[in-house]
């Protein structure tokens, strides 16, 4: 039944609207319109006097349907439908037109057109409105238990939160031990606390929470299913050793013969072929790096038919010999294991541009680094015990520069954002060097400091004034070896002149990226991301922790690069948003759907082909398409794409929109 | 039978780079190719090139590219060779800019109506990137008579053979053209981290102290990371880095002279052309005679 006495509100959003638009001559017109049983203006239809006048005019003149006209239905639309149905109307026969994105704004020097557009588009609503169907939500039912993709700080601080709310937790991290990049830093700006200190305890909580299954050297493998009932396959790779037994003594790591860059120390350090990821790894386990083990290499040859085994040869198992809860059996262990959880959280993080992205600040030279791999240099569980000596030849450096924004703010070398928070871990690194070797000069070039965190600009004065650190205003151009020291050109900004600087040593503060498995991860989700490897935020104000898939959110520096601070409280908002999700037993979800008549429709497919959300089905039996209520976003390209209507969205009807459109298509 | 090509010289080297006009030349003959010199080329526009009005230094550019659109026609060939760092670049450049903007080209035609239009066919090229692609480093190197070896070289680039980006002839920033072509004649190669950096260009005219201290910078770093010789292929970086050495030495006691030479005087000399007609060491400031006598 059309609707017949439908009420129009049209608001002057302050002098937005009602600045260029004639909200009273618009009033009058749509009023004229037989269908309209009211219609009136107001000054904020989103303040509470604006709800109450919506809640007061339904019940008072009996309206069967409501067009707010103001701006985005995305700010508003809800509120609207709320006040319509605490009056008892129901809040799918409430529609908005966009009067101010569409008329206001874009025609300011044109107040007429914008008026006359104004009305135009109220109209062209009130068409799509007169069909609309009085709906329900949808009850769907929602696995309790979560799952965290990301074992970094944030991603630690989300499963504690989640898990502590007594939801099961799943945390798949793809190294082998938790802690992620915070667990590689010496210390931490501005406190100078060290991260082995106070990451610790998180990670024996998350280790020993009841609440907590924890997935290390493991990824996220595919992801079906929808918001509280998704399917994950999580693969563990391959460690050829049984975790069970494994009691992470350490007696095999004495024998190893054979070595290979160490992960964690970010290639300042070897490590054995048979490693732990660090002393205090969680878990604390040992695994077989498959390609740097003399074993496993053997008996991939010989499969591969490249070397024919001699009789009687005696091959490599040291490690083994030495095990004594026997738990190294070499064997392949690669494992998938399927979970079920109501909720995602995508923690991965960030890496930074190598060194060698910047062969003119001297990337190709071993003794210029990262900040990252300076950061092991200085940790005094690091592979220097935190007094640095260049990788070359283990000198202990007399004087070291440091270089900010390599890479950053630089969109034809790197990227072209500030990655945010170089300037504070390179004052820190400063001051580190200054603590392990009172004499250093230490100079650092910087283009400004941006010290905006409590406490930081503090801590940038007294690098300055208590540590003596020679700060540079100023790019560095070039870095070249003369000899045994590395010699920094770069200029002095706030002189004018030229600087250059010979040193032992050079740190990079490289640009920040999202993480490598980010994209494939993302794709998985259908999350989307940027050039950069960051994933996307519904918006960046607020809704920095969501994403355009329901269930699915994101924290920590995997939505773009923060600090341990930021990060935890990213980590903790989005387990907050998990909770909220996962504290029902059913979620509710907009009824604004797609819907096939069984009757025209022919089981061509063509909707099926066309679905992103993977939601069609054709029923083997009937020949039909069927929608999956719970997987379907109601985006309307199956619609567009059936040849005889049997697929339509409810509420966005063929004959609803192409109404709406005639009016709007009228000559102008 | 020789092949030929296109060759744009320039203003310079009819004059003061007479030097690197004949190593070019010669040396190409070595390798197979008559460099016919572009019948009736103009200025390329020179300093022009940094000037507001864009149109107005394009023009003797693209009055250049149509000469050499009419003789390609009539050799079957549309590569134009430059040596000149400086002539590469703003060929290169205005062809780039009117392919890109083509109401500025149509407002050049308009203005030309004497030429014919320009079709936007002409390969500008850089003598290194026709040696590199079009004859081939391999081939090059079995022309070699006299091996450079021992000989310690650093190459200059200097800004105009790799700025802008879009007509860089390599890596911008970290770029080693130049020194797979010397690694091919013998010569070893140092590493000259200052390789793309400023020769202080038109400052010569009015603030040659800037040059002067330029020089002093780009030669000491080259006699530091151990080079007898900076090769160069631009003629203003050729002349600041030699002539401006007097200032550098005025300035600086310690400072020890180095010759500059162009890389095709090197190339030519591994060729076995040694004769002072090629070479013409009277156009240097400081003779690279002592240093290169024992290829003489």
């Amino acid at each position: 039944m059309a609707m017949k006495r439908i009420g129009v509100f049209i608001c002057h959003c302050g002098r937005n609207i009602a600045g260029t638009v004639d909200v009273k001559r618009v009033a009058e017109e749509i009023g004229k319109r037989e269908d309209v049983a009211f219609s009136t203006t107001y000054v904020f239809m989103c303040s509470q006097p604006g709800q109450k006048l919506i809640e007061d005019s339904v019940k008072k003149y009996n309206l069967d349907g409501v067009v707010v006209a103001n701006c985005s239905p995305t700010l508003h639309e809800k509120t609207m439908r709320n006040a319509a149905a605490r009056a008892g109307l129901n809040p799918y026969r409430v529609e908005i037109a966009n009067i101010r994105e569409w008329a206001a704004w874009p025609h300011e020097d044109n107040p007429d057109a914008a008026t006359r557009k104004a009305i135009r588009i109220i109209n062209a609503t009130i068409e799509k409105l007169k069909a609309n169907a009085s709906l329900e939500p949808i009850e769907v039912p929602v696995i309790r238990r979560a799952l965290v993709i990301g074992g970094g700080v944030a991603g630690m601080q989300a499963a504690l939160d989640i898990a502590d709310s007594g939801i099961e937790t799943i945390l798949v991290e793809k190294e082998a031990t938790i802690g992620g990049n915070m667990f590689r830093l010496s210390e931490t700006f501005p406190t100078l606390d060290c991260p082995q200190c106070i990451l610790t305890p998180k990670m024996n909580d998350v280790a020993a929470h009841p609440n907590i299954k924890l997935y290390t050297y493991s990824e996220v493998e595919d992801v079906e299913g929808f918001m509280g009932n998704f399917k994950v396959k999580i693969k563990k790779k391959a460690t050829f050793v049984d975790w069970d037994k494994c009691t992470g003594c350490g007696e095999c790591l004495r024998v190893c013969p054979a070595h290979a860059d160490s992960e964690f120390d970010l290639k300042m350090a070897k490590r054995t072929s048979i490693y732990i990821a660090n002393e205090q790894a969680v878990p604390l386990k040992a695994l077989i790096d498959e390609n740097s083990c003399i074993r496993l290499q053997f008996e991939k040859k010989v499969k591969e038919g490249k070397i024919k085994p001699k009789k009687n040869v005696k091959i490599c198992s040291k490690c083994a010999d030495v095990c004594e809860p026997n738990a190294i059996h070499f064997q392949n262990n690669e494992e998938i294991v399927e979970e079920e959880v109501g909720a995602i959280i995508v923690a991965t993080g960030y890496e930074v541009m190598p060194a060698e992205a910047f062969p003119e600040l001297g990337g190709k030279y071993p003794d210029v680094i990262t900040s990252l791999q300076f950061e092991r240099l200085l940790a005094p569980s690091g592979p220097t015990a935190g007094i640095p000596r260049r990788p070359s030849d283990g000198k202990v450096p007399e004087s070291i520069a440091f270089v900010h924004c390599v890479g950053s703010r630089d969109p034809q070398n790197g990227v072209p954002y500030c990655s945010r928070i170089c300037c504070m871990y390179t004052i820190k690194q400063a001051m580190l060097v200054k603590h392990a070797m009172h004499d250093a000069a230490v100079y650092d070039f910087y283009i400004d400091i941006r010290s905006n965190g409590k406490g930081y600009e503090e801590f940038y004065h007294r690098a300055k004034e208590e540590y003596g650190v020679n700060f540079i205003r100023g790019k560095v151009s070039k870095v070249y070896k003369v000899g045994d020291k590395y010699r920094v050109q770069g200029v002095d900004t706030l002189t004018g002149r030229i600087v250059e600087v010979d040193v032992d040593m050079v740190v990079l503060a490289t640009a920040a990226k999202g993480s490598s498995t980010v994209k494939e991860i993302a794709k998985k989700l259908r999350i989307p991301y940027d050039e950069w490897g960051w994933l996307k935020e519904t918006h960046l104000k607020l809704k920095p922790l969501e994403t355009p898939v329901g269930g699915v959110f994101i924290a920590g520096a995997a939505q773009f690069i923060k600090d341990i601070t930021d990060s935890v409280s990213q980590g903790s908002g989005a387990a907050a948003k998990v909770m909220a999700l996962l504290s029902k037993p059913e979620l509710e979800k907009e009824p604004l759907l797609a819907k096939v008549d069984p009757e025209i429709c022919a089981g061509c497919g063509r909707c099926k082909d066309q679905c992103a959300y993977d939601a069609i089905t054709i029923d083997p039996v009937r020949h039909v398409s069927v929608v999956n209520e719970a997987l379907c976003e109601g985006c309307g390209a199956c619609s567009a794409n059936c040849p005889t209507t049997a697929i339509q969205v409810v509420n966005f009807k063929k004959g609803q929109v192409v109404r709406a459109i005639d009016v709007l298509a009228e000559v102008f | 039978m020789r092949k030929k090509v296109m060759f744009y010289p320039g203003c310079t080297l009819k004059g003061v780079a007479k030097n690197l006009e004949d190593s070019t030349v010669e040396s190409a003959r070595v390798l197979g190719y008559d460099f016919i010199e572009l019948p009736g080329w103009t200025c390329c526009g020179a300093v022009y090139g940094l000037a507001q009005d864009s149109v107005k230094f394009t023009i003797a550019n693209v009055r250049n590219l149509i000469k050499a659109q009419n003789y390609g026609k009539e050799i079957g060939d549309n590569r134009l060779i430059a040596v000149c760092s400086m002539c590469y670049n703003n060929l290169r450049r205005a062809h780039i800019d009117v392919m890109k903007n083509k109401d500025k080209l149509k407002t050049l035609d308009l203005f030309m109506d004497e030429e014919a239009n320009y079709e936007g066919n002409i390969n500008v090229l850089h003598y290194l990137q026709f040696l590199k692609n079009d004859v081939g480093f391999e081939n090059i190197k079995t022309m070699v008579k006299k091996p450079l070896k021992g000989l310690k070289v650093a190459p200059y680039y200097g800004c105009l053979l790799l700025r802008p980006e879009e007509i860089s002839i390599d890596d911008r920033e970290d770029p080693h053209i130049l020194e797979d072509l010397l690694r091919l004649l013998g010569a070893e190669v140092v590493d000259y981290p200052l390789k793309n950096e400023c020769c202080g260009s038109y400052h010569t005219v009015d603030k040659k102290e800037i040059v002067g201290e330029r020089t002093y910078k780009l030669v000491s770093v080259a006699r530091e990371m151990g080079a007898d010789v900076i090769a160069t292929s631009c003629p203003l970086c050729f002349f600041n880095l030699d002539k401006r050495q007097e200032i550098a030495k005025k300035k600086h006691s310690e400072f020890e002279h180095m010759p500059i030479v162009y890389f095709t005087q090197l190339m030519a000399i591994a060729f076995g052309l040694t004769s002072q007609d090629v070479l013409h060491f009277d156009k240097h400031y400081i003779s690279p005679e002592e240093v290169l006598k024992k290829w003489l």
